[in-house]
């Protein structure tokens, strides 16, 4: 897995690629509890549209961040996902209360 | 990470009774995180080619990798280099009259016994993190035992495959 960062006015992208698993859930949650925390980044979008799949330890990593954002009260927002990604935020009924959108485009304008 | 072919079945296996009947695949691994990937790509290929449906192949993969990290995680707190012993075998249903083709897995670990409270799932009306993978793989597979035998905790799992129901007025 990889993951980096855009900052885009008050907006910070993470772009991720390959899957978010037990072995790489802990740097995503690392990275973006410290936008969100420490950074007070207004906006944090994930691009998730090279991740192929996510599992249970992937999930509690954006829950976190989720919660993290509230906390602070900034806005994190999910894009791209894939069928398998879909597929377990749906079995967790966690997509509803996250953020999604379908592009970059839409999700920056939303 | 060690693949084996059902034809080099070695007399140690047959000590695990019945499960060289039906064997597809026997996959031996440490508890390292980094090799669930590489499990992951197995079964996908293995559910594939046992004529699961997309969804049901990524419901397969999904339960094996959530098990694993299970292992990986509460049986042997972390520890990467710890033994996992998968089987996988084709079965039949003894329920159904058709006896429905399934696929079985067996995940073998040697870690402590495995208490029934740590086996309840959280509620999923609650939004935090963590308690999500047993809710993974009940919702995945037809058939989730536990049990603990000879110093090996061994989940089995099981998925039939569906035949698409006939258009009776085509």
């Amino acid at each position: 897995m990889q993951i980096s960062s855009r900052q885009l006015d008050k907006t910070t992208i993470f772009d991720v690629s390959g899957d978010i698993d037990l072995a790489n859930s802990p740097a995503v949650r690392k990275a973006l509890l410290k936008e969100v925390r420490d950074n007070r980044t207004p906006r944090v979008v994930m691009n998730l549209s090279k991740v192929r799949y996510i599992d249970s330890s992937g999930v509690a990593s954006l829950v976190e961040g989720l919660k993290a954002s509230r906390d602070v009260g900034s806005r994190f927002i999910l894009f791209g996902l894939s069928t398998s990604a879909r597929e377990v935020l749906q079995l967790s009924r966690l997509l509803k209360i996250f953020e999604v959108y379908d592009n970059e485009e839409q999700a920056l304008a939303g | 990470m060690k693949f084996l072919h059902p034809a080099r079945r070695s007399k140690a296996r047959e000590s695990n009774g019945n499960l060289t009947r039906g064997l597809l695949l026997r996959l031996e691994l440490p508890s390292d995180p980094s090799l669930l990937c590489a499990v992951r790509g197995a079964v996908e290929r293995l559910t594939e080619s046992f004529g699961f449906s997309a969804p049901d192949c990524r419901a397969v993969t999904r339960a094996v990798d959530e098990a694993l990290t299970n292992i990986i995680r509460h049986a042997y707190n972390g520890r990467p280099d710890k033994p996992i012993e998968m089987f996988f075998r084709s079965v039949h249903s003894d329920a159904d009259p058709k006896g429905s083709l399934g696929l079985e897995i067996l995940l073998c670990d040697r870690g402590p016994s495995i208490k029934r409270a740590q086996l309840c799932m959280r509620a999923l009306e609650e939004v935090r993190p963590g308690g999500l993978g047993l809710h993974f793989i009940q919702q995945s597979m037809d058939i989730v035992e536990y049990k603990r035998a000879n110093g090996t905790n061994r989940l089995r799992l099981v998925k039939y495959v569906r035949t698409p129901k006939q258009n009776v007025n085509s």
